[in-house]
C-alpha cells in the first residue's frame, strides 16, 4: 500500500492510439475499499482510459504513471497487472470458441493465485458466485463469452470479479447492454463483493447504476481528463443538468 | 502413453530416433521398374492375378505426369526422386502373434511407442508395421470367435483371396492417380479388416505405422469391408526418424460401408519433417451408411490427403473432419471430397488448420452432387488460424452441382490469434505463451471432442509439442 492507503495511484496519465492523445493529464487516487465513479460524456476518454490502466498493447502510455498498492506497474504486461491484483470488468468481452467459462476460470485463478486451487475449493468459489449472479450452471460448461447475450457477457464478467477477488476492478460500462432485471442482479453482485478488500472504479455513462451502488466519490471526465470531482450526489446532479452544465463553460472558456 | 528422454527430442519432434542395430532380413534395390515389382511380388509369393495388377499398375505410374490441379500442385516444387528411394524393405521372416515374437530392436521401438501398453488398456486389436511389412498382428479372441478380421493385407490376400480380388482397387483404381498407382505397383503391409453383418466393435482397432529405414518408401494398402449394420473404429498413428534424407509414404484406403453400417477411420499422422505424405482414401456408403473420417495431421514435410465419401444410396451419409498444423518448412494441403451420388444423402465437412512459424495449410474441397442426387444436404465449414505474420493458409473450395435440389452450405474463415483474444486472457492473469495454447487448444476442441479421451489427450498434448517445438 502507497503512504497515503490509496490501493490505485494515477499520476498525469497521458495515453494516445494511433498518435492521437486521448487521456490527457489523469489524475487520481482511490484508497482501500472505496467505489469511485468516473462519469462522462461520449468521446470523453473512459474506454481508453479503462483499457490503458490494464495495459492494452493497442494503447501507448506517453507520460504519467500508474501505481497499484504501491507499486509503479506502468511497464507491466497485462497478466502481470493482473497478478498484483487489478481487474477489468471488458465493456466489450471477447469470445474464446473452444474454451470454456470452467477451464478458463481455473486457469485464471490459478494464474492470479500463483498455485493450483484444490477442485473442491474452486467448485465452491464458483457455485458461490454463480449463485449470487443467479446464474444456471450449465452456464460453466459453456465457451466464453461466444454466443453469449449483452447481458451474459455482463454477468459473466462480474462472475470472473467475483471469482478472482481483485484488489482493484476497473469496470467499464458495466451496466450498458443490461434490462433493469438484470442490472438490479449485477448491481447486487458487486454490492455483496464490496468491502476493505476491494476497491473498484466504476466507469459509466449513465446515472443508472448508481441508483443501486452508491459511490464514495464521483468524478467527471472529459477531454481525458477529470474536470470535476464530488460527492454521489454529483452523479444524480448530472442526470437532472446533463453533462453541459459541467463542459459548457469550459469549451467556453478554451475557445476563448 | 509415453516416456522420452529429452536428449531423443529433435526440434520439438519426440519420435526422431531411429535403431541403428536394425538389420533388415530382405531388402530390394533402390529404384523403380518392372523387375523391381515382379521382385517384391515374387518374395511375397503372390497370385498370378495380383502380380499382373501391379505390373499393369507401375505402366500407369510411368504414363501419368506428377499430379497438379486438384492435387496439391506444387508437388514439382519438391526434389522427390523416384530413383532414390528403397520401395521394399522386409524387417523380419514371418509375424509376431505375441510381442516377444518380434526381434528386440524392433519391438524395443513399439514400446517407446506406447503400443503394447495401450493394446493392453484400450484397444481390441492391434497391427504393427515396420518399413514395409506388419511385425506385429493381434485381435481380441471374441472378436475373432465373430468373424471379425482384422490381418495384414498380405495375409487378407493369402486367407481371403476373393474378397480381396472382388473389391481391391476398385474404390481407388490405379489410373485415379499417379500415387494411387504407385502404390497399387508396390504396396506392401496394411490393413485388412472384415466385419461381419451386425457386429459391432465396441472399441477401436489400431494400426501402428512406423518407417525406420532412410530413403525408405512406405506404401500400405488397407481395404476395410464393413457389411450392413456393422460398426467399426480404426485408428491408424504415424511417426519416422528425423533424417537428412527424405522418406515417402504414399498409403492407399478402400472402405466399403454397406447397408445401415458404420465406419469410423481415425488417422493421427505425426510423420518427422523429411516425409513425403501422398495417401489416397477413399469410401463408399451405401443405405443409411455412415462414413467418418477424422484426419489429424500435425507432421511431414507436406502432406497431401484428402479422405473422400462416395454416397452411392439414399440416406447415406459422410462427414470429414480434418485437423492440421503446420510448422516451420511443413505444409498440409488437406482436406475432403464428398459425392452426392443418390438423393436424401448429407455430408459434412469440418477443416481446422493451424499454421506456425512460416508453416502452410492449405484446404482443398470438393462437393460434388449428381443429377438426380435430390434433397442432398453438404456443409463444409473450414476454420484457419495464423500464429504469426510469415505463416500462410489458403482455401480451394471446389463445388460441381449438377442437380439443382440441393442444400449446400460454406463458410470460411481466416483468423489471426487475435490481440484482443490474447488481451483478454493476459488480463485475467494468464501469460502469453499459456493464453495462446489455451486460443489453440480452443480451435481445434471441436474435432479433438470427436475422439476417444486416450486419442484426444494425445493429440492435445502433439500440439503443445508442436508450439512449443518450432524453434528447431
Amino acid at each position: 500500500m502507497s503512504a497515503n492507503g490509496a490501493i490505485l495511484e494515477v499520476e498525469d496519465l497521458h495515453v494516445s492510439i494511433e498518435g492521437k492523445e486521448i487521456v490527457d493529464g489523469f489524475t487520481l487516487s482511490v484508497p482501500a475499499g472505496e467505489v469511485h465513479a468516473i462519469m462522462g460524456p461520449n468521446g470523453s476518454g473512459k474506454s481508453t482510459l479503462a483499457n490503458a490502466l490494464m495495459g492494452h498493447p493497442r494503447y501507448t502510455v506517453t507520460a504519467g504513471k500508474v501505481s497499484l498498492k504501491g507499486e509503479d506497474i506502468t511497464a507491466l504486461s497485462p497478466d502481470q497487472r493482473a497478478q498484483r491484483g487489478l481487474f477489468l470488468a471488458m465493456q466489450y468481452p471477447t469470445a474464446l470458441p473452444g474454451v470454456t467459462m470452467v477451464n478458463f476460470l481455473r486457469a485464471a485463478l490459478k494464474s492470479v493465485q500463483g498455485r493450483d486451487v484444490p477442485v473442491r475449493e474452486f467448485r465452491q468459489r464458483l457455485l458461490d458466485a454463480m449463485a449470487l449472479l443467479k446464474m444456471d450452471e450449465s452456464f460453466a460448461r459453456r465457451y466464453v463469452n461466444d454466443g453469449f447475450s449483452g447481458g451474459e457477457k455482463k454477468r459473466a464478467e462480474v462472475l470472473q470479479m467475483s471469482i478472482l477477488r481483485p484488489a482493484l476492478a476497473v469496470m467499464d460500462e458495466t451496466d450498458s447492454g443490461l434490462d433493469i432485471d438484470a442490472l438490479r442482479t449485477v448491481s447486487e453482485g458487486i454490492n455483496a463483493m464490496r468491502g476493505p478488500e476491494i476497491s473498484i472504479l466504476l466507469i459509466t455513462h449513465y446515472q443508472r447504476m448508481l441508483n443501486y451502488i452508491t459511490p464514495d466519490q464521483v468524478h467527471v471526465l472529459y477531454k481525458g481528463r477529470i474536470v470535476r470531482s464530488g460527492g454521489a450526489d454529483l452523479a444524480a446532479e448530472l442526470e437532472a443538468k446533463g453533462y453541459d452544465w459541467i463542459t459548457g463553460p469550459l469549451d467556453a472558456e478554451r475557445s476563448a | 502413453m509415453t516416456t522420452t528422454k529429452p536428449e531423443e527430442i529433435v526440434g520439438g519432434y519426440k519420435y526422431g530416433w531411429h535403431d541403428p542395430e536394425f538389420k533388415p532380413v530382405n531388402i530390394v534395390r533402390k529404384g523403380l521398374d518392372r523387375d523391381v515389382v515382379a521382385q517384391i511380388s515374387e518374395l511375397k509369393n503372390e497370385p498370378q492375378w495380383m502380380r499382373d495388377f501391379r505390373l499393369r499398375a507401375l505402366e500407369t505410374f510411368e504414363s501419368k505426369p506428377m499430379p497438379e490441379g486438384f492435387w496439391g500442385g506444387n508437388i514439382q516444387g519438391y526434389p522427390l526422386d523416384f530413383d532414390d528411394i528403397y520401395y521394399y524393405v522386409k524387417p523380419m521372416e514371418g509375424q509376431g502373434k505375441t510381442w516377444d515374437e518380434v526381434p528386440d530392436e524392433i519391438k524395443r521401438t513399439f514400446d517407446k511407442l506406447g503400443i503394447p501398453e495401450a493394446e493392453r488398456q484400450f484397444l481390441a486389436g492391434v497391427g504393427a508395421q515396420y518399413d514395409s511389412e506388419v511385425v506385429y498382428h493381434k485381435i481380441r479372441e471374441d472378436l475373432e470367435k465373430l468373424g471379425v478380421q482384422f490381418l495384414d493385407m498380405d495375409s487378407g490376400l493369402r486367407e481371403h483371396e476373393e474378397l480381396v480380388k472382388e473389391y481391391f482397387g476398385t474404390i481407388v483404381p490405379p489410373a485415379d492417380n499417379k500415387f494411387a498407382a504407385l502404390n497399387s505397383a508396390v504396396w506392401s503391409g496394411g490393413s485388412f479388416v472384415y466385419i461381419p453383418a451386425g457386429v459391432k466393435v465396441d472399441i477401436p482397432l489400431q494400426a501402428y505405422f512406423r518407417i525406420n529405414t532412410e530413403n525408405m518408401g512406405q506404401f500400405e494398402r488397407t481395404l476395410i469391408i464393413a457389411e450392413p449394420g456393422s460398426y467399426v473404429h480404426y485408428v491408424e498413428g504415424c511417426t519416422a526418424p528425423t533424417y537428412t534424407n527424405d522418406s515417402l509414404h504414399s498409403a492407399v484406403v478402400e472402405i466399403i460401408v454397406k447397408k445401415g453400417a458404420r465406419v469410423r477411420y481415425t488417422t493421427i499422422q505425426n510423420w518427422s519433417t523429411n516425409v513425403y505424405n501422398l495417401v489416397t482414401k477413399r469410401a463408399v456408403a451405401y443405405q443409411d451408411a455412415v462414413m467418418e473420417w477424422v484426419d489429424g495431421n500435425l507432421g511431414s514435410k507436406i502432406t497431401m490427403k484428402y479422405p473422400s465419401v462416395y454416397l452411392m444410396e439414399p440416406g447415406a451419409h459422410g462427414e470429414i473432419l480434418s485437423l492440421a498444423f503446420a510448422g516451420p518448412g511443413q505444409h498440409q494441403d488437406a482436406g475432403g471430397k464428398v459425392v452426392h451420388v443418390a438423393p436424401d444423402t448429407t455430408s459434412t465437412i469440418v477443416s481446422k488448420s493451424i499454421s506456425k512459424g512460416g508453416g502452410r495449410t492449405s484446404y482443398r474441397g470438393l462437393v460434388k452432387a449428381y443429377p438426380g442426387a435430390t434433397n442432398a444436404r453438404s456443409t463444409v465449414r473450414c476454420d484457419a488460424l495464423l500464429l504469426d505474420a510469415d505463416s500462410r493458409s489458403d482455401t480451394y473450395p471446389v463445388m460441381e452441382i449438377d442437380e439443382e435440389q440441393v442444400t449446400i452450405q460454406h463458410e470460411a474463415t481466416v483468423s489471426k490469434v487475435g490481440e484482443d483474444q490474447l488481451f483478454y486472457l493476459q488480463s485475467r492473469g494468464i501469460e502469453e505463451t499459456e493464453a495462446t495454447k489455451m486460443i489453440v487448444n480452443g480451435f481445434v476442441e471441436p474435432i479433438v471432442k470427436e475422439l476417444p479421451m486416450e486419442y484426444a489427450i494425445e493429440l492435445n498434448r502433439l500440439i503443445e509439442l508442436q508450439m512449443e517445438g518450432s524453434v528447431g
